[in-house]
């Protein structure tokens, strides 16, 4: 009854050549939008997207490469760096070591020679001795001489002598 | 009596005046309306089709908002300035019928055996039973309106082929908001990541078709189609359809026999509950966008309607209201101006709520019963 009245009012009786129609065009539309227009704009859509993306994603990863292109170069520097470092050390060590070792070898060497000179000296000095020995014998005996065929040219002190000698005999 | 030929002239250059304080819109509405009621006053102060006096809003509205066999433009209705429409009529016994509604001289005369009765409709003479498949003026603006959403889409879909790969431009640009927002916004949201490439022609065609539908029942003397009920049980009835083709495993056992619920519950209750709900969802598709879009125009035209009920009083009243009136009338244009777009969102996000919950996977569900 209710369902009745409404029917009857104009603004809620459908028609159904209206609904065909629309039904009709609705279709229409959509098939025709479906393949001529909705078709293309997503896929073009899709595709401008995903350029886009790509793009952001390979900005991403370029950053990313030269992030590590950078901690790369900092890397090398810090290499070199060391090894600059090592080298110099080294160079340094190396100095010292020959500075060293030629202080050593000089000082080795001087003692060397000094031992030598010494040596030399001592030997020069125990021959000058004995010469001297030899000469002080030598004159020690002409002296002895001298003096004995001095002392043995008077009788009387020939006598006093034998005399001298026989009394240190006696006293022993 | 006074004079409705004077007083027509002053409402008229009242009228011009105040088109320049106010917008287009309401412009356009008053400048349509206005000639059509005065016309028809001044009939009947001549006399010459004296029928009732004064002026029957109800009918002038419902007159408005129901579907015609002509393009009214102004004028009485016994003598209007109208665009005559193609009928299509077919009956058993005349065979197939093509004419101009001019033929029937507005109701005056009867063609073919059928004539248009006091309200509008066709009928045969003789009685007999026929098939009214007439280009009516809702079917002539779905046309139109078929005709442009075409144009505009692939025009469109045409500047993106050819500028491929580079930024919209232009209308271009305009629209690929609104198509990103039905794809991303209602179709993905509501389907779905797995299912909503399928179907998103058909919500992207539902939005722009009731959008584009809606704004051109906007225009003073366009109706507005999607407050017609046929026209909304159609759309809604395309969408009943698909729901019922598309339905898995999952959502139909959970109308028929809903896991986890006591046998006498689900034949008592909830079974008979879930069918009705299949098809009420749509049906009430249906009916909100229907009356969201009629109400709105009946509103729009009360608004104008209110200065000529109230001129009936007097001249005073009628002048006195009419700014009043536009400014409502203007303020309810606007509004629907949004009522436009908003039904065609709901509309559209509704039908991919619909289809996401036919194509809904068990796996959430099924925890969730055990």
């Amino acid at each position: 009854m209710t369902l009745g009245i409404l029917l009857l009012n104009p603004l809620l009786s459908p028609s159904y050549g209206l609904i065909v129609w629309t039904l009709l065009a609705f279709l229409i539309v959509l098939f025709l939008l479906k393949k001529f227009a909705w078709k293309p704009i997503l896929k073009s859509l899709a595709e401008r997207e995903e350029s886009i993306q790509n793009a952001i994603d390979e900005a991403k990863k370029t950053r990313d490469e030269m992030a590590s292109l950078k901690s790369d170069n900092e890397k090398i520097l810090i290499q070199a760096k060391t090894e600059r470092d090592n080298i110099l050390k080294e160079a340094r060590e190396i100095k010292e070591k020959m500075i060293a070792e030629a202080k050593d070898r000089a000082s080795k060497e001087a003692e060397k020679l000094v031992a030598s000179a010494r040596e030399n000296i001592h030997n020069e000095k125990m021959k000058a001795i004995t010469e001297l020995k030899n000469q002080v014998a030598v004159l020690s005996i002409e002296i002895a001489e001298k003096i004995l065929k001095q002392e043995l040219t008077d009788k009387d002190k020939q006598r006093a002598i034998v005399k001298n000698l026989l009394d240190e005999i006696k006293m022993n | 009596m006074y004079s409705f030929a004077r007083d027509s002239r002053n409402l008229k250059e009242f009228m011009i005046k105040r088109l320049r304080i106010f917008t287009l819109l309401s412009f356009i509405s008053g400048f349509i309306l206005v000639p059509e009621i005065s016309f028809s006053q001044e009939k009947d102060s001549t006399g010459a089709v004296k029928k009732e006096e004064g002026f029957d809003a109800g009918k002038f509205i419902i007159d408005h908002v129901t579907d015609k066999y002509e393009w009214h433009i102004m004028g009485s209705h016994e003598d209007p300035v109208s665009i005559p429409l193609p009928l299509i009529l077919y009956s058993k016994k005349n065979g197939l019928d093509i004419f101009l509604s001019s033929n029937f001289h507005h109701g005056k005369e009867a063609y073919n055996g059928y004539a248009l009765n006091h309200e509008g409709h066709i009928e045969r003479e003789d009685g007999a039973s026929f098939y009214d498949f007439s280009i009516t003026k809702a079917v002539t603006t779905l046309l139109l309106v078929s005709i442009i959403v075409l144009l505009l889409f692939i025009s469109v879909a045409k500047s993106y082929t050819r500028r491929a790969g580079q930024a919209p431009k232009g209308f271009q640009s305009l629209i690929e908001p609104f198509i990103l927002f039905v794809r991303d916004d209602i179709a993905k949201q509501s389907i779905g990541e797995k299912h909503y490439k399928k179907f998103l022609p058909l919500l992207l065609t539902q939005f722009f078709f009731i959008w584009v539908a809606n704004t051109i029942g906007l225009i003073p003397s366009f109706p507005g189609v999607m407050g017609n009920i046929s026209v909304t049980f159609t759309l809604a009835a395309i969408v009943l359809i698909i729901t019922l083709l598309i339905g898995n495993k999952h959502y139909w056992q959970h109308i028929f026999w809903m896991p986890g619920v006591p046998a006498w519950v689900k034949i008592s209750l909830l079974t008979p509950i879930e069918i009705i709900g299949v098809f009420q969802r749509p049906f009430v598709l249906m009916i909100r966008i229907f009356a969201n879009i009629a109400a709105g125009h009946i509103v729009i035209l009360s608004f104008i309607c209110l200065i000529f009920v109230f001129s009936a009083k007097g001249d005073a009243a009628g002048w006195g209201f009419s700014p009043v009136s536009m400014i409502f009338a203007l303020f309810m244009n606007a509004m629907e101006l949004l009522v436009a777009f908003l039904q065609a969102f709901v509309f559209t996000l509704l039908t991919a709520l619909y289809i996401g919950s036919c194509l809904e996977e068990p796996h959430h569900a099924e925890e969730h019963h055990k």
